[in-house]
């Protein structure tokens, strides 16, 4: 049995905190760069070139790359061979968000009430946490910082099953395309299809939280994944939404089986900063 | 060509400025984001005093990241604009020339902007460390129990936006995307709407 202590928990979300939101991730800077290359629009090649300066003065300077240093979303993945010792995990979490975010000068952008009582908690708590059993002696946290652009622009439709494989393409090609400049394009496009209402949304989210370029396992979904790319690119939305063909950098699905009459689809889109890491033990 | 304008902005000014212009700001500018403008609009509704003249001036939709020690302040890129839209027009009513931000406006507000001779000016989302470099100095003037919602006085050099909006209707992302689509779509496209 592995033992996973709270204390080793709430460091590394604080750290996860803070490193995600000054330094970007390699892959990321290379897409930004390729992109730049495929480009064809002037103003959107200048955008693209202010997002190149803009990570690389965050980093150097160690300050956040946008100032909505985002909600903490964080996936728990739990061996069922690990044993949590010293406390709470949800309060491990939590501890290491509020610690990162003041420690990190990062935003505090989280309100205890959706709607009568709109006052900010003041250390970016609670984070959005998930927790998922899996088998053998794991511990993996995956933190993703969500801005709320992109939130914003994430839409869910309970297609029928007969609006099959054209259904979802529209509905992500309209998500995206009615989305225009808002969640700060390029954009990375998470897709959830299957499962159900409450489900699917998630399964959007994780798709974001997988790996920068990773295809689904099965050959279909990942053909679907580049289709959906490639078309995406011909919207002409383009950099902040100025025009051009850079409108999408990576777009991810992540499936569940589902209902003989359902056929629910999750569009969660997140900003060029795509702010996500991994701590495991 | 870069255009270069200080606040208060006249009708010059504002007469000058087309869509897709490259244009720098110096001067002061406000920060207000959405519970700054719900308190604004709350006091113009009662005819109260707002903490802050609106005649001429711009508005940065921006809640920054708190300062590091040594830095006037933290990360400061543009908040997705639409949020503010319910509030325009009582804004514009107050004299409020100008806004920055990221993202569309509803048809509404392109319609608003005519209508009081404003401008709406976009500035590179997610840029948000690289935009604080144009930012000489930031005070708090109203509202300071909002936090990161506060509104701020900036004074800003060479500030970089460009025009998305002008006074004439014209809009940035109608016209970038009619230019760079390459697909035909089996559905109408419709801008979300807040006003």
């Amino acid at each position: 049995m592995k033992i996973v202590r709270v204390e080793e928990i709430e460091e590394a979300v604080m750290k996860l905190s803070i490193n995600v939101n000054y330094f970007i991730r390699d892959e990321l800077k290379e897409a930004y760069k390729q992109a730049l290359e495929r480009e064809v629009s002037e103003t959107g090649k200048e955008i693209l070139n202010q997002m190149i300066q803009n990570v690389e003065l965050a980093a150097s300077e160690e300050l956040p790359i946008c100032q909505d240093t985002g909600v903490a979303v964080i996936y728990v993945e739990i061996g069922q061979d690990v044993k949590i010792e010293g406390g709470n995990l949800y309060d491990a979490i939590n501890k290491g968000v509020s610690r990162g975010y003041k420690e990190g000068y990062l935003r505090k952008s989280v309100v205890k009430d959706p709607l009568f009582n709109r006052v900010n908690t003041g250390d970016n708590t609670p984070a959005m946490i998930h927790v998922e059993v899996v088998p053998g002696d794991v511990f993996r946290l995956t933190f993703i910082a969500k801005g709320t652009g992109a939130e914003n622009m994430s839409r869910l439709a309970m297609l029928t099953p007969a609006a099959g494989v054209k259904g979802v393409k529209d509905f992500v090609l309209k998500t995206v395309a009615e989305a225009g400049p808002n969640p700060c394009p390029p954009v990375v496009v998470g897709v959830g299809i299957g499962g159900t209402f409450d489900m699917v949304g998630w399964l959007a989210k994780k798709a974001l939280m997988r790996k920068f370029g990773s295809r689904h396992p099965d050959p279909n979904y990942a053909k679907l994944e580049l289709e959906l790319l490639e078309e995406i690119n011909k919207l002409g939305i383009g950099p902040q939404g100025l025009g051009g063909r850079i409108t999408a950098l990576d777009v991810r699905i992540e499936t569940a089986p589902c209902h003989i009459g359902a056929l629910p689809v999750a569009v969660n889109l997140d900003c060029h900063a795509h702010r996500v890491g991994v701590w495991e033990k | 060509m870069m255009k270069r304008i200080t606040p208060p902005l006249d009708d010059r000014i504002l007469e000058d400025l087309r869509i897709g212009d490259k244009v720098l700001i110096t001067g002061k500018i406000y920060t207000a984001r959405d519970a700054a403008h719900k308190r604004f609009v709350e006091t113009i509704n009662k005819s109260g005093q707002l903490p802050i003249d609106l005649r001429g001036q711009i508005i940065y939709y921006v809640g920054p990241t708190p300062a590091k020690p040594g830095y006037v302040i933290g990360s400061a890129g543009p908040t997705t604009s639409i949020r503010m839209d319910s509030y325009m027009e009582p804004m514009l009513k107050a004299g409020l020339k100008a806004t920055i931000g990221k993202g569309y406006r509803s048809w509404g507000v392109v319609e608003l902007l005519k209508k009081y001779k404003a401008v709406y000016f976009i500035a590179t989302g997610g840029a948000g460390a690289l935009l604080s470099k144009r930012i000489k100095s930031a005070r708090v003037v109203a509202y300071e129990d909002l936090g990161p919602e506060a509104v701020f006085e900036l004074e800003v050099e060479d500030f970089p936006v460009i025009v998305a909006n002008d006074i004439y209707g014209g809009d940035i992302f109608e016209e970038g995307v009619k230019k760079y689509r390459e697909i035909t779509l089996p559905f109408k496209i419709e801008r979300i709407s807040e006003v």
